[in-house]
């Protein structure tokens, strides 16, 4: 079924081919051919962003927001060279993307031309693959396997560069059967053996301490993956954390859950990971956000890793019952194993347990000191949280990076996967305005929220334009404290604080910026005043920039300082920070 | 000290390493296409991995399958990290650890040339043969000589030629295959 085409409409058509219906991208010398025959089609919507970094973002939230592959056009040299910021997002955080870099002629490359770059040496080591496109004959094979290598196995970016004489010679255009399109050489495991998974199952039918530990590998693994370890959860009845790539996976109002881990985990869940006799790691990479000490972490429990790429197993922290697999086959294996072996749950057995969770959660770690005269940034999030229950449309939130993200994490609660968009692995300020505009193409009639601080926000305000252009009414919610406030905070805590270069001096006016770009801009500073105005802000139909003033030196607590286990983390009601890490957690470089 | 000069504390955790590393030669089955080298170089590079030798030339000309033998020195956790991140690479197809399956013959080739003449040249010569090393080159002042073997046996004939009037030395690095009938 072959079709004569030129290189540039098999991108296209390979597009259209895979059921793709935005993608993101900017123009530019070398991809204008692509340009050129997306002109005369209306297959694939493309929105033309202001930067390709924005384009990366926008793309990530998309996948994230939909399960589907996220995608990105951008030109040659410093187009391609934009992007790779958000490449080595989605890498780190196995988003699934495919970026089509243009490229300069063939007979050009390595002559120094014009927006040349070497785009493929660039991005080898921030895409799960990359290809450079020497002739046409190659194009439909490797545009339909960078699909299938983003979106199978471990999710990541692939980046497919096609040089722009590629783009003008014509070939023959064909979808490949998926069986001969696939590299002999990838060949990812879906299924769990089933002799390490009924060993999992007896470890969790004798636990006395368990824990579900679980990550975004539940929510990459599909909708299915979170029914499921809901399902599980309710089988056992054991506790369920989860990592700030995992939240959503399951469901925050169910009265298993623990809220998040890690460094500003509450205290329940990080003492639960300590005092655990078994934890059920599920598509969690035992970060070091997560762990802190290694040599500290969960020093008696059993543990159990089920992760679909094989690497992570063991990278770094040795496991007892390792499990290669896609997590919602495994979780499928569990229960039907569970259900083989008993029909109750273990409630008698994991009482105590549940006893020692109940005093632990009683210290009420989230808890902060509210104020009448001024904004607590965690109040501010709760209030939104609360005005977004009462909406009839569907919410999704997005998120900078910093102290804002981590009171996003703790104090706005979900209960359904693929609607938590944030920048874990890279942590790149900048993320969330892009995401948003990208979650709100894919979901035209949600309330799309980005959640941000005044730092972080004016890495990508140029998208705010995007937003406009596209009527997307997202709404950015920026807890302005004047400050890059967990840089603020760890120079408190380790660093004397001394406050180098982490305050913003010359902020614009956010509500004049947001009439400057053509959508809405409110300010608040009020605590009294800020129902009020969250509701103005829901009401408006077009973005919002939404300036919320908030108290200037608020720390992000409970936290887990360097050099300390999980069982010494900071609460709430700890006084003088700068007293608390050791003159050897402050050596550790 | 002054307080702004103290060591200060850090985001990250890190622990001291314990395990003592050791010598391991890999075998790595590859899709031969453009940039796979510089694929699994990089790797190496970017995840802080040491390369003792690395030797790499199309084998299955009709498959367009190369071998890469990578000899290298790590802890036992990091060669099986080393052995899984490669196999994460798409065009790779396999990753053997001889070392650890333990039935494979190693072997390299060196080109040496040597300088001398009287008495060293006449030793030289007997140092050569010993060592089953061919001349393929000769003046009536130089040697250049062809030895294989295994890489200790090669650096002990370097280390012999070196007062004798040893000038330069060229090495392939280390090719390595299991024993036995069976391929990898």
């Amino acid at each position: 079924m072959a079709e004569k085409m030129t290189g540039a409409e098999m991108v296209i058509q390979a597009l259209a081919d895979q059921g793709v219906e935005h993608i993101f991208g900017y123009p530019g010398g070398a991809a204008l051919p692509i340009y050129d025959a997306m002109f005369q089609q209306d297959v694939v919507q493309h929105i033309l962003v202001r930067h390709e970094q924005g384009a990366t973002h926008m793309a990530e939230g998309y996948a994230r927001s939909t399960g589907k592959p996220g995608v990105v056009l951008v030109t040659s040299g410093p187009g391609a060279t934009n992007a790779v910021t958000g490449l080595t997002d989605a890498l780190l955080d196995s988003i699934p993307l495919i970026c089509i870099t243009a490229q300069v002629p063939t007979t050009l490359i390595g002559s120094d031309a014009f927006q040349e770059c070497d785009t493929v040496g660039i991005t080898r080591s921030c895409t799960k693959h990359n290809y450079l496109v020497k002739s046409v004959q190659d194009l439909p094979r490797i545009l339909h396997e960078a699909f299938l290598i983003a979106t199978t196995g471990r999710p990541g970016p692939v980046v497919v560069d096609i040089p722009k004489d590629v783009q003008f010679a014509v070939g023959e255009y064909y979808r490949p059967e998926i069986e001969s399109l696939r590299h002999q050489s990838y060949r990812p495991q879906v299924d769990g053996d089933l002799k390490a998974i009924e060993a999992a199952v007896d470890l969790m039918l004798k636990a006395e301490r368990p824990v579900f530990y679980t990550g975004g590998g539940v929510i990459n693994s599909g909708p299915e993956a979170s029914e499921n370890l809901r399902e599980l959860a309710e089988l056992t009845g054991f506790p369920v954390t989860s990592t700030l790539m995992g939240l959503g996976s399951f469901p925050a109002s169910n009265p298993q859950w623990l809220g998040m881990l890690g460094m500003h985990g509450t205290y329940e869940a990080n003492l639960a990971m300590h005092d655990c006799d078994v934890m059920i790691n599920i598509g969690a990479r035992f970060d070091d956000r997560i762990t802190g000490r290694i040599d500290a972490f969960s020093p008696n429990s059993r543990k159990i890793h089920v992760d679909i790429d094989p690497s992570s197993i063991n990278k770094v922290v040795q496991v007892h019952v390792p499990i290669v697999g896609d997590c919602n086959r495994v979780l499928e294996e569990m229960i039907r194993i569970w259900r083989s072996k008993t029909n109750q749950p273990r409630t008698e057995a994991i009482a105590p347990w549940w006893a020692e969770i109940a005093k632990w959660r009683a210290v009420g770690s989230l808890n902060f000191k509210n104020s009448d005269t001024v904004i607590k940034p965690q109040w501010a999030i709760q209030r939104l949280y609360e005005a977004t229950k009462k909406q009839s449309k569907e919410v999704y939130i997005t998120t900078e990076v910093g102290q804002h993200q981590m009171w996003a994490a703790q104090h706005f609660h979900f209960d359904k996967p693929n609607h938590w968009m944030t920048s874990g692995g890279l942590g790149t300020m900048g993320y969330g305005l892009p995401a948003a505009v990208g979650v709100q193409v894919a979901h035209p009639d949600a309330l799309v929220i980005d959640i941000a601080g005044e730092a972080s926000v004016q890495m990508t305000m140029q998208e705010m334009s995007t937003a406009v252009q596209y009527r997307l009414p997202i709404k950015i919610f920026i807890l302005n404290n004047e400050r890059m406030g967990m840089v603020r905070q760890w120079q408190d805590l380790l660093h004397g604080s001394r406050y180098a270069h982490s305050y913003s001096e010359s902020l614009p006016d956010f509500v004049k910026l947001a009439e400057a770009y053509g959508g809405k801009g409110i300010r608040c500073e009020n605590p009294a005043e800020l129902d009020a105005a969250i509701a103005e802000m829901l009401d408006y139909d077009g973005p919002v920039l939404f300036d919320v003033i908030v108290e200037k030196d608020e720390n992000c607590l409970p936290m887990i300082p360097s050099g300390k286990p999980h069982n010494e983390i900071i609460l709430p009601d700890t006084a003088n920070l700068g007293s608390i890490i050791d003159e050897k957690g402050r050596q550790l470089v | 000290m002054n307080a702004h000069l103290q060591p200060t504390g850090s985001a990250y955790f890190l622990t001291q390493e314990t395990q003592q590393t050791e010598r391991h030669t890999l075998s790595v089955l590859v899709d031969n296409e453009p940039g796979i080298l510089a694929r699994v170089v990089g790797l190496f590079s970017a995840r802080g991995y040491n390369i003792e030798s690395l030797t790499v030339s199309e084998t299955e000309h009709g498959r367009r399958l190369s071998r890469i033998t990578v000899v290298v020195v790590a802890t036992p956790k990091v060669l099986v990290q080393i052995k899984l991140q490669l196999e994460r690479l798409v065009p790779v197809h396999r990753v053997h650890d001889l070392t650890a399956e333990g039935n494979y013959v190693e072997r390299e080739l060196a080109l040496i040339k040597v300088q001398g003449t009287g008495e060293h040249r006449a030793e030289t010569l007997r140092l050569a043969e010993a060592f089953r090393a061919h001349i393929i080159d000769a003046t009536v002042e130089s040697f250049v000589f062809e030895v294989t073997g295994k890489p200790d046996k090669i650096d002990s004939f370097i280390a012999l030629m070196s007062p004798l009037g040893l000038v330069e030395v060229v090495r392939t690095g280390l090719a390595a295959i299991g024993r036995g009938p069976v391929g990898m």
